[in-house]
């Protein structure tokens, strides 16, 4: 391929799309761009007129990549994998950082986090959300998201369940699904994704909202390695059983349909279709105004309620955070002009403008403490709070692959397999992803 | 993907040219250009997935830091695994049922049946099936989706003609998929045959029918072989088409529920863009276009020795 660089590089340069400018003023940063939502895009260009008075020799690109989920993180590792296309700046989800820093597409950041005095406002929780295996951190996280159950107060209310209310144990929540059966007929009573086709929706919203609740983990963490045959587990796979069973959830041509989640927001919560769901923070931005699903009542109808533990074991509740960072890539040749521009991304007005804009949940107890934040919206305050008692996925390589095989077994269990049968199979998967001697039976 | 160009030679008239020109090799050096061009884009790309699918490159983890050659242990992995199994069995129910079955025989029978149909029949006939045809395969994918889907269009039919309603796309994922490429694909095993069926002589089918013969046995042992070898032709390069289709299963099902639509592309795209596993994606392609290759040759061993050309 020695000809073919020849040829690449001017064609490279030309895709990467530099119009023309001279590379060495212009900084680049790249995003997700998915459908099409245009809030990131105002912020980085706000950030970049900010940055361009400051340093007005200096040009900021925009480099949007538009891609859903997993193809987004295959194109940016792409790029990151060689000088000429990596960016100054990226955009990572935090469950991509480690699989990205054990691949050498990240530099550690350290030495600037310890001279920057906003570092000491973000969560602790969060600044080990950004440490790698090697102890070393590589990104600013920006906001995160939070889960737990929504539900339907006016359905609750006529199925005379109680207003407020906050479940203690899985029985307390399957026992209020049973009682809007029965009185509430055709009125499905709670959905929990499951199938493969909802992907990671299934994994982190579904399956781990209930195995974090158990005494069992995914991945042993002092053991580095990953947790297999446990009761947890089995105990989860139960849960979604009974939930499908009983017909305590959606019918299973929903529950099976890529789509599902499009539906409970936008259609079956304001029709009054369906009285709870377990989900992230982020579900309320489709009753806004001008959203899919524009419900102006949403406010006084829709509650929240902690997912709580399997047998109301401390802490009592039971909340999974992803969220994103910005991050320099390994292979870009300007790191301390990135880390002026990051500050600037980061800087508490830019990041409070950005996290309500976005409807997202902060990480940071300066931004928690603008008005705008807390007034932004009646449903974050609540998402906030949890976030002290979050949890993060294992930000591992091959957790991809080991969330597609959760989503297979939670699947088959959900068609009426049996949680035994299902948690063999994904035992071996697992074994065969990650190796024997990264596998371990719980004790 | 696998693509089959076939070149078939003029019959060029056989007097002998005044001088014919002498080939030197100098009279190649305008063709340079193109052939460098064609190395580099076409035959580099080519050699270089070969030699990925013999290493363990990876976006992510082992592999994504450094890549080294593994020799045949992608193909190992993939022969012991049982979900390689599943696409391997799954791709060649969508192709023998959707591509080899479902749009030859739709086609031939169309081709017949416009043969002696009027001309606005023929006329309208062809337009609807070649419409089908030329939709972006996107578009035709989100087509049957809302047609099959729970609230689609058929289940909406169905409940108005007080019909039970179907769930297809769960029930039976790889039935789904295959109408959908029957009614995308037909077209072109459609118009291929209409063009052979033009080409044959209507005096022998006449005269067979004056010898007593019938529909069948005239369709048999007049109209088949005559058309021998393009319906080997047609097979051949709908097999390879169907093969490879990914848009259109990607869009109605996703590969789901579980893996059960999950043929080949789809699981070659899950293993490298969704895993990150490149060298083990690459190794699977590779198995594809064995799959596709041995297929075509199946084909061409058929053509009888005369129809070779």
């Amino acid at each position: 391929m020695i000809g073919g660089a020849a040829f690449a590089v001017p064609i490279a340069s030309a895709l990467a799309g530099c119009g023309g400018q001279d590379t060495a003023s212009t900084l680049r940063v790249s995003y997700q761009q998915f459908g099409s939502g245009q809030v990131m895009r105002n912020y980085i260009t706000e950030v970049a007129r900010q940055f361009s008075q400051q340093r007005p020799e200096l040009a900021v690109d925009l480099v949007p990549l538009v891609a859903a989920e997993n193809d987004y993180f295959t194109k940016n590792d792409l790029m990151m994998s060689s000088p000429r296309t990596a960016t100054d700046l990226v955009y990572e989800d935090t469950f991509i950082l480690n699989s990205d820093v054990a691949a050498g597409y990240l530099r550690p950041i350290d030495d600037y986090l310890a001279d920057w005095p906003q570092w000491r406002y973000f969560q602790p929780v969060t600044r080990d959300a950004v440490k790698a295996e090697d102890g070393k951190r590589y990104g600013v996280p920006t906001s995160t998201d939070t889960r737990a159950i929504w539900y339907h107060s006016e359905l609750f209310r006529r199925a005379g369940l109680p207003v407020p209310w906050q479940p203690r144990t899985w029985a307390d929540v399957l026992t209020a699904a049973r009682t809007i059966k029965r009185r509430l007929p055709g009125v499905i009573p709670l959905n929990l994704y499951a199938s493969k086709a909802s992907g990671e929706k299934t994994s982190m919203q579904g399956f781990e909202m209930l195995l974090y609740g158990t005494d069992s983990t995914l991945y042993d963490q002092d053991a580095r390695k990953w947790v297999l045959g446990s009761k947890g587990f089995l105990d989860s796979l139960g849960f979604v059983r009974t939930l499908f069973a009983e017909k305590l959830g959606p019918p299973l041509n929903s529950a099976l349909d890529p789509n599902l989640s499009e539906q409970i927001n936008n259609a079956w919560f304001p029709q009054g279709k369906i009285a709870m769901a377990v989900d992230g923070s982020w579900i309320s931005s489709a009753w806004r105004e001008g959203a899919s699903g524009e419900w102006p009542q949403a406010a006084q109808v829709m509650r929240m309620a902690r997912m709580p533990t399997q047998r109301g074991q401390a802490p009592g509740m039971v909340t999974l955070s992803g969220g994103w960072l910005w991050a320099l890539p390994a292979k870009a040749s300007r790191p301390d002009l990135a880390w002026e521009l990051l500050k600037v991304l980061a800087s508490t007005e830019n990041m409070t403008d950005f996290t309500v804009a976005d409807g997202n949940v902060t990480v940071r107890t300066d931004v928690a403490a603008q008005p705008a934040y807390r007034n932004g919206s009646p449903f974050i305050p609540f998402f906030t709070d949890l976030v002290k008692n979050t949890t993060y996925r294992p930000a591992l390589a091959p957790y991809p692959q080991v969330s597609n095989a959760i989503q297979i077994a939670s699947e088959s269990v959900m068609l009426g397999g049996s949680p035994a049968a299902a948690a063999k199979a994904y035992d071996s998967t697992v074994t065969g992803i990650v190796g024997p001697d990264q596998t371990m039976r719980e004790a | 993907m696998a693509t089959v160009t076939e070149t078939v030679e003029k019959k060029h008239d056989s007097r002998p040219r005044l001088n014919p020109p002498k080939r030197r090799p100098g009279r190649a050096i305008p063709t340079l250009p193109a052939l460098v061009l064609l190395g580099v884009f076409l035959a580099g790309p080519v050699i270089y997935s070969v030699y990925l699918a013999f290493t363990n490159r990876a976006l992510r983890g082992e592999g994504s830091s450094e890549t080294s050659f593994v020799g045949l242990e992608n193909f190992r992995t993939a022969f012991d695994n049982p979900e390689f199994w599943n696409s391997v069995t799954l791709t060649l129910i969508f192709t023998v049922l959707s591509g080899v079955i479902g749009q030859n025989v739709l086609g031939m029978a169309l081709a017949l049946l416009l043969r002696r149909s009027a001309t606005w029949v023929n006329v309208l006939t062809s337009t609807v099936v070649v419409g089908a045809w030329i939709v972006p395969e996107v578009v035709a994918g989100y087509l049957w989706y809302t047609f099959l889907s729970d609230g689609g269009s058929l289940n909406n039919l169905l409940g108005f003609l007080n019909l039970p309603s179907q769930d297809w796309l769960i029930a039976s994922p790889i039935v789904a998929v295959s109408f959908a490429n029957v009614w995308r694909g037909t077209a072109f095993a459609m118009l291929t045959y209409s063009a052979a069926l033009s080409q044959v002589d209507p005096a022998l089918d006449e005269s067979a029918q004056i010898d007593g013969a019938g529909v069948i046995r005239r369709f048999r042992s007049i109209t088949l072989p005559l058309l021998r070898p393009s319906i080997m032709t047609c097979l051949m390069l709908t097999t390879l088409q169907t093969l490879s289709v990914f848009g259109l299963i990607y869009i109605m099902t996703g590969g789901g529920p579980g893996t059960d639509s999950q043929t080949l592309p789809l699981y070659m795209y899950e293993q490298a863009f969704s895993f990150g596993q490149l060298g083990y994606g690459t190794a699977v392609a590779l198995l594809l276009l064995a799959i596709g290759g041995v297929a075509a040759l199946a084909y061409l061993k058929v053509l009888p020795e005369e129809d070779k050309r």
